[in-house]
């Protein structure tokens, strides 16, 4: 009876997981999917607590329920805290943080299931694979979380590095079989492979520049779902074999969905092609010509004789808060008559689909925000674009340098409107750390200086136009 | 050999299970919108937070007189609920913003 139930509770909750996932796809239904899920995860944590105890005929001291309540307590308080306290720039790093304490979850039950198991093989394998890839996710999605937070700025690159990860990865595989083959019974085997594992995940990230970190992050996400499959093998449970499979098929696809979005491919983003080394024979061709500088009443000049203007919005939008001002800018622009558009890149911000968090966040207009490939025609008859901290995704040289790094990656064709305002805190090159023309076209006017503040000044001289 | 091939059997199920869920979740992302990539990755990021059972079950079982298990069940429970609340709330957060105004 108790059984049945508790099956048909697993049943619910995975079932909450397909569906939700499927409706988190598309813009009108993904808040229910969430909650579906939610609520799928909810029920199945309930029945594992209540009726889990009942049909495995174990007796459970109170001491023992306390514990877990507080745990969960604990944790509820916590991660509720965090996750409607932080600002939604740093939603990425929220994400890769979350995704760490999931696969040291994964890791921790590897480490104490060890013990209860020597001598059996399958079940064995199944807490050694869910150990080292949950270690794994843990210190490669802390490390992937201070380099978005920008604790860790550069990419931190051994020498021989790819050979370093490779050998470890072969010592972790091969140990790991040997704990598995011989039936070892030392709990220290255990320990060892845990901080090998742990090792492995700080090497493999911290040579992977920032820009790549919604790809690891989205690769990560996937190495846990598989961590919490093996968990679901392990104790025969099928809430947590379905969600981790899920998850880990769906993450898979997402992960390669994002490469394809960078124009980059999984083994350039984890064996490095980007990044110092090849940017500086990359942009070995220096970019000749002047800048042309302009103030805040200009870009006002500029922007109120327009009569169609489109905002490209990057990261350093982002990084200065400046989304409100810069929804402001547009409200008064379209009260002038102005056709104001924002042309979205598929990885403007820091991961895809971050942009668009963003600027909902400031109150845009959901039909304001077009994607790359829609508005990419519209510039050639639009009179201002107004680029805002976005460097790379403008940059003309994926169209004509084939040398540059981001040759061939998909960009917004901005060079083809009549002019071109872009505002920067410096001259300095953006992420993949390389030149851009664009600042030198004879049609662009740099607006130097901090989104927000730079953006309020043009606010203010176009109110007393 | 024998122990690969009596895994297979006992597990015939699991196994199936498995491979039906790698194509569901294949096809559930097929053709998402960009847009979504980022609340997408954070609902399945909160989903995966069901290894959680896994450190409940652990606790349940755990001897109550093993002190160093029942710290360790206790920080894992606490770090799975972490990644199950956290998760879900913040990909809440982020869709509530996709709201169409009237």
């Amino acid at each position: 009876m108790e059984t049945a139930l508790l099956n048909i509770i697993y049943l619910i909750a995975s079932v909450g997981f397909i569906i939700g996932l499927k409706m988190l796809g598309s813009p009108k239904t993904a808040r229910k999917g969430n909650l579906y899920a939610a609520f799928g995860m909810f029920l199945a944590i309930l029945g594992t607590i209540f009726i889990y105890p009942k049909t495995a005929h174990i007796e459970v001291v109170g001491f023992v329920y306390t514990l877990i309540f507080i745990a969960i307590l604990i944790g509820t308080v916590i991660g509720w805290g965090i996750a409607k306290k932080v600002e939604m720039t740093k939603m990425p790093e929220l994400v890769s943080f979350f995704n760490g304490m999931g696969g040291a979850t994964a890791a921790l039950i590897g480490l104490m299931e060890f013990s209860h198991n020597v001598g059996h093989t399958s079940k064995m394998f199944m807490i050694v694979a869910g150990l080292v890839i949950g270690s794994i996710s843990f210190s490669g999605s802390m490390i992937a979380w201070g380099k978005l937070s920008g604790k860790l700025r550069k990419p931190v690159r051994l020498p021989k590095y790819n050979i370093l990860n490779t050998l470890l990865a072969l010592v972790i595989v091969a140990f790991a079989a040997y704990i598995i083959a011989t039936h070892v019974a030392n709990p220290v085997y255990i320990y060892v492979l845990f901080g090998l594992a742990l090792l492995y995940g700080v090497l493999f990230v911290l040579p992977i520049g920032g820009a790549d970190m919604p790809v690891v992050i989205s690769l990560l996400n996937s190495f846990t779902g598989l961590a919490a499959a093996f968990g679901g093998f392990l104790y025969d449970n099928m809430a947590m074999l379905t969600g981790g499979i899920l998850v880990g098929s769906a993450g898979t696809i997402l992960t390669v969905a994002m490469t394809k979005a960078m124009n980059r491919s999984l083994s350039a983003v984890i064996f490095g092609a980007f990044g110092e080394g090849s940017a500086a024979t990359g942009s070995g061709s220096k970019i000749q010509g002047n800048i042309k500088e302009a103030g805040p009443s200009d870009a006002a000049i500029l922007l109120n004789y327009a009569n169609k203007v489109i905002i490209v919005p990057g990261y350093g939008l982002a990084v200065a808060q400046a989304q409100h001002v810069l929804h402001e800018l547009e409200e008064l622009l379209t009260k002038k008559g102005i056709d104001v558009k924002y042309a979205i890149h598929p990885v403007a911000g820091r991961m895809p689909g971050h942009m668009n968090v963003l600027l909902a966040e400031a109150n845009v207009d959901y039909d304001k925000l077009v994607d790359m490939d829609d508005i990419n025609n519209e510039f050639a008859n639009t009179d201002v674009v107004l680029v805002v901290g976005a460097n790379d995704v403008v940059n003309p040289a994926a169209h004509n340098d084939p040398s540059s790094p981001i040759y061939g990656m998909p960009i917004l064709d901005v060079e083809n409107a009549k002019n071109i305002i872009v505002n920067k805190r410096s001259m300095k090159p953006g992420y993949a750390g390389i030149e851009n023309e664009l600042f030198y076209n004879p049609k662009t006017s740099m607006l130097f200086g901090d989104a927000k503040a730079a953006l309020t000044k043009v606010v203010q001289e176009l109110k007393s136009m | 050999m024998t122990e690969l091939l009596n895994f297979f059997q006992q597990n015939i199920q699991m196994i199936y299970i498995v491979i039906l869920m790698i194509f569901v979740g294949v096809e559930i992302i097929g053709h998402v919108p960009a847009v979504l990539h980022t609340p997408l990755m954070s609902g399945a990021n909160a989903i995966h937070g069901v290894v959680i059972i896994g450190a409940i079950l652990v606790m349940l079982h755990m001897d109550p007189s093993n002190k160093l298990g029942l710290a360790i069940g206790f920080v894992a429970v606490v770090l799975g609920t972490l990644n199950v609340v956290g998760g879900f709330v913040v990909t809440d957060r982020m869709l509530d913003m996709f709201k169409t105004k009237k």
